[in-house]
């Protein structure tokens, strides 16, 4: 009796304890599925909204699905919409941007991974010292070096061009993958290059045959994060291009602010869709390694 | 011909010196191990051997070829290092023929020389395996294989069992050993293992503090070490350092111990040249006496002891026993269930062994 | 022979210092070099074009005695203020919980994160739009039923600079969240089965234990944070536009006007300056502690 009153709490206690845990489950599930709502909304907005046609948004239809799904906003976005007096939509901005990404993105992940390299497997007297010079330069807030740059790249005959823009997103990307493949390349144990020295590899022989081919996540999360950096950055693309060299980003502003007549809403969701989709692509594709990028200079390993 | 000349080097970083002024001279064939604890030395030395690092005074001689300013590739060296250093991005094969390959050695002369290598190290069906799918084990044959694959006039091992479980580690000890005698190269070894030293070498370094303490056969090392540091280093468990004083009756030197309510502990017939003995007599000495030395033995032994066991530790071929003598604490390695703990015993010593050493320099008597 | 094997040697000795050179270089000019040059620019009376005719600190008083300016360091402090208070308390909070071992974790982190990929020109585009009082939120509301509802914060003077925060914080937070899941990743499992075992309940052991454990995670997010906060100018520009008025101007837009919108050069050298110390403050102490504390490590 007694044994079978015991079992008896014992399950009640089971029972209860199963209750508390759902109860748990919810607080936890709960705020988190609201979060991811919250999170998903602005994106839900822009892509209804970029699908509905003019008529259906000024009817008052915000957040719900089209009515009437038309491409029409995505066809004036890439190639009708008006920049200044210009009216050719997105397109030749967003080739400006892949001209401009792809060789800053390549160059600036050469040299970081050749610096990185130097820094931690060749030190010389002083090396922490340029590191901690080429650190303090991912922190820089751009604006202490617009009026020079923009100056400087006058003097260079680069003003207002894409090779301009190319050099200053390596000038100031070598800092962060210059970081990236320290970070990296410390883990590499130093008898590595040494038993390749003991074999008779020289500097670069070391380096491509031996640090480079171990070093493939480090270089896509460089790549990853200098790509979404400079298809992203809007100051520099303001401040040193103007008109037909502008970077997609500017262009999509202008759309954007244009104020004249009225606004076209799904215009300006479908030219912001197809200015983040690369960008979203990517990390889509290798979220994995963007978040490597994002906490690369935050936690100690 | 692979000899290698090691004459007052010395290296520095900055006002810090790590090494002062070591000299070791070994012949081809011989198996050098480089033996101390971590910092003291040895591992910049070997470095500095292969070329790694700078060397700020003295010189290094190779086969009789100053290599001060030769850098590693122009040394004829080959290392093996403690992580084993496997190219991870390379197989097997691609690993053992990297340095061949880089020295422009024919691919057809490359493949000979791997499968002589991974035969003799029985790792021919590993070739096409990448590093990281292969145990410790073969990890550490691969990076054998990777030295003796171009046949080169010295070898340095870098602490290379210390990654290696203890099993495995004995294996590769005699591996080593028979890949020694079988090719007969010139070897330099670095540890801190004792073991590892007096199994391998044919002549140990001893060092601390930058300081070569002694070089020697290893026998003579363990028997008649160089100073009290030597002698606590080399031996498990290590030697007994006992403070205690010579007396001399006719012609024989004893050795005195003071034992704490008990008469002085006795052990006549100590090895001492005349001269020591005129310089030591009624005075002060360190006594050392290995775990070994004491066996059991009873009232009638010459120069029998009583102790009172405190401790034993059965090790299972024999037990140690631990007790208080000369007011340190001395073990002893006797056959098993002689002694008990907390009862008094009677030890007797091989007193022909027993060394003693200066109590102020540390250093051996002779 | 010998001296030219030394040569050789020496040559390559030097070869590491030879590759890194030429990109120190860019950054020592392109950093440092500029850095000075835009402090020079801040002493002298420059207006469309650089002047180098020395005039002390005149426009740092002209800047100081700016209104503009004023609104602009007010905006700086109420948004670095909100949004780091919210971006660290909801980063941490959805961290803690995606830490509870919940299914689906690797989906939620990334719907949480995918702000961070995207521009702040897009973000900004896209929350002009959600806010807009006419056609926006406020509408969806109103229709549902309460009619009373105002949510017109981005056409408010007083209010628009929260629209700001709003857009930043939905933008950032993600990235708060990363950070501290890899902090509550790396704490050691059995310091938290010790405290079960003396009987502490879980709030207990995160807010004794876990939370203290994640101090230098906490100081990343709120360096990074600021920096970020600090550097804030496309997300304005393409929100607000800095307006209803200046309402929303921060430093960053207030030096871009400046500079190149009303021929101010000094005043606008003058004010990156301010920015700059501003974040060195910040930066410079945070670096030195980690390179010394991974030296040691």
């Amino acid at each position: 009796m007694a044994n079978a009153l015991s079992q008896q709490t014992q399950i009640g206690d089971a029972l209860s304890q199963k209750n508390r845990m759902r109860l748990g489950r919810l607080f936890i599930y709960g705020p988190l599925g609201v979060m991811a709502i919250l999170y998903l909304m602005p994106l839900w907005v822009m892509v209804v909204t970029s699908l509905k046609p003019l008529d259906e948004i000024y009817g008052g239809s915000f957040i719900g699905l089209p009515q009437t799904v038309t491409l029409d906003a995505w066809r004036a976005a890439w190639s009708q919409a008006c920049i200044g007096t210009e009216c050719t939509g997105l397109k030749p901005y967003f080739v400006n941007s892949l001209l401009m990404v792809i060789p800053a993105v390549v160059l600036s992940t050469a040299i970081g991974a050749i610096n990185g390299y130097i820094l931690t497997k060749w030190r010389f007297p002083g090396a922490n010292f340029v590191f901690g010079l080429l650190l303090f330069g991912c922190f820089l807030p751009y604006q202490a070096i617009l009026i020079p740059m923009a100056r400087t790249l006058g003097l260079l005959g680069l003003a207002g061009s894409i090779p301009g823009l190319i050099f200053v997103h390596v000038a100031y990307g070598i800092c962060f993958t210059t970081l990236f493949f320290r970070n990296y390349f410390v883990s590499l144990p130093d008898e590595l290059t040494k038993a390749a020295m003991v074999d008779g590899a020289g500097f670069f022989r070391i380096f491509w045959s031996v640090i480079l081919p171990t070093s493939i996540p480090i270089i896509v999360v460089s790549c990853i994060w200098q790509f979404t950096q400079i298809w992203n950055d809007f100051l520099f693309g303001v401040s040193f291009t103007s008109g037909g060299n502008s970077p997609i980003t500017v262009a999509l502003n202008n759309i954007v602010n244009v104020t004249t007549g009225r606004k076209q809403y799904n215009v300006d969701m479908a030219a912001a869709m197809i200015a983040a989709i690369p960008t979203l692509l990517v990390y889509i594709v290798a979220g994995r390694y963007f978040v490597r990028g994002l906490t690369a200079g935050a936690v100690k390993g | 011909m692979s000899t290698l000349e090691i004459d007052r080097v010395r290296k520095t970083y900055g006002n810090l010196e790590v090494l002062k002024e070591v000299s070791i001279s070994i012949g081809t064939g011989d198996f050098l191990v480089l033996l101390g604890p971590s910092g003291c030395g040895k591992s910049t030395l070997l470095n500095m051997i292969a070329g790694l690092e700078n060397i700020s005074g003295g010189e290094v001689r190779i086969a009789g070829k100053v290599v001060n300013e030769l850098s590693p590739k122009d040394r004829d060296i080959a290392m093996v290092f403690q992580s084993y250093a496997l190219y991870p991005t390379m197989t097997v094969r691609q690993n053992i023929e990297f340095g061949m390959k880089i020295r422009g050695i024919p691919p057809a002369h490359r493949e000979k020389a791997v499968r002589a290598a991974a035969d003799l190290l029985q790792i021919a069906h590993l070739l096409d395996r990448k590093p990281s799918q292969l145990s410790g084990g073969q990890r550490q044959r691969v990076a054998m294989g990777r030295a003796i694959v171009r046949q080169p006039k010295l070898f340095l091992f870098d602490e290379p069992l210390s990654n290696l479980d203890a099993k495995l580690r004995v294996d590769m000890r005699t591996e080593i050993k028979r890949l020694h005698a079988r090719l007969g190269t010139t070897i330099v070894y670095v540890t801190h293992d004792q073991i590892e030293a007096m199994t391998l070498a044919t002549r140990v370094a001893v060092m601390k503090g930058g300081v070569v303490q002694q070089l020697d056969e290893p026998q003579t090392v363990y028997d008649r070490p160089a100073n009290v540091y030597v002698a606590r280093f080399v031996g498990s468990p290590s030697m007994n350092i006992i403070p205690g004083k010579i007396e001399i009756e006719g012609g024989s030197a004893t050795a005195v111990i003071e034992v704490a309510n008990r008469q002085a502990a006795r052990i006549p017939g100590i090895n001492l040249s005349s001269q020591a003995a005129s310089k030591y007599a009624n005075g002060k000495v360190l006594i050392g006496i290995r775990p070994e030395m004491f066996s059991v033995g009873n009232g009638q032994t010459q120069g029998a002891i009583s102790v009172d066991v405190d401790v034993v530790e059965p090790t299972g071929p024999d037990t140690l026993a631990v007790f208080q003598l000369g007011g340190v604490e001395v073990t002893a390695r006797l056959p098993p269930k002689q002694v008990s703990a907390r009862t008094s015993a009677t030890l007797a010593v091989e007193t022909s062994k027993v060394v003693l050493f200066d109590p102020d320099s540390e250093k051996l008597i002779n | 022979m010998n001296a030219a094997k030394s040569f050789s040697s020496r040559l390559a000795g030097w070869l590491p210092r030879i590759v890194v050179a030429p990109s120190l270089l860019v950054v020592i000019v392109t950093v440092y070099l500029f850095i000075l040059w835009t402090g020079v620019i801040s002493f002298t009376s420059s207006k469309f074009v650089p002047i180098y005719d020395f005039v002390g600190l005149e426009q740092f008083v002209r800047l100081w005695a700016t209104p503009r300016w004023h609104t602009a360091v007010a905006n700086l402090f109420i948004f670095s203020a909100l949004f780091l208070l919210l971006s660290t308390g909801i980063g941490l909070l959805m961290a803690i919980l995606l830490d509870q071992n919940i299914r689906s974790e690797g989906f939620l982190r990334a719907v949480y994160l995918y702000p961070m990929a995207l521009s702040f020109i897009v973000t900004g585009t896209a929350w002009k739009w959600i806010l807009n009082p006419g056609l926006g939120i406020q509408k969806v509301v109103n229709e549902f039923g309460w009619t009373d509802f105002r949510f017109d914060w981005i056409t408010d003077p007083k209010m628009a600079i929260y629209t700001v925060v709003i857009a930043g914080v939905w933008q950032s937070s993600g990235f708060a969240m990363a950070i501290f899941l890899a902090g509550l990743r790396g704490i050691d499992n059995s310091v938290i089965k010790a405290a079960q075992i003396e009987g502490a309940s879980l709030p207990l052991i995160y807010r004794q234990i876990i939370i203290p454990m994640l101090r230098p995670a906490m100081l990343s997010v709120i360096v990074l944070l600021s920096y970020i906060a600090i550097k804030s100018f496309d997300l304005v520009l393409a929100l607000t536009n800095g307006g209803p008025g200046s309402a929303t101007e921060l430093p960053s837009t207030f030096m871009f006007s400046a500079t190149f919108r009303r021929n101010q050069m000094g005043v606008g050298a003058a004010s990156a300056i301010m920015m700059l110390m501003t974040v060195a403050a910040i930066i410079i102490p945070y670096l030195y502690s980690e390179l010394r504390e991974r030296n040691n490590g």
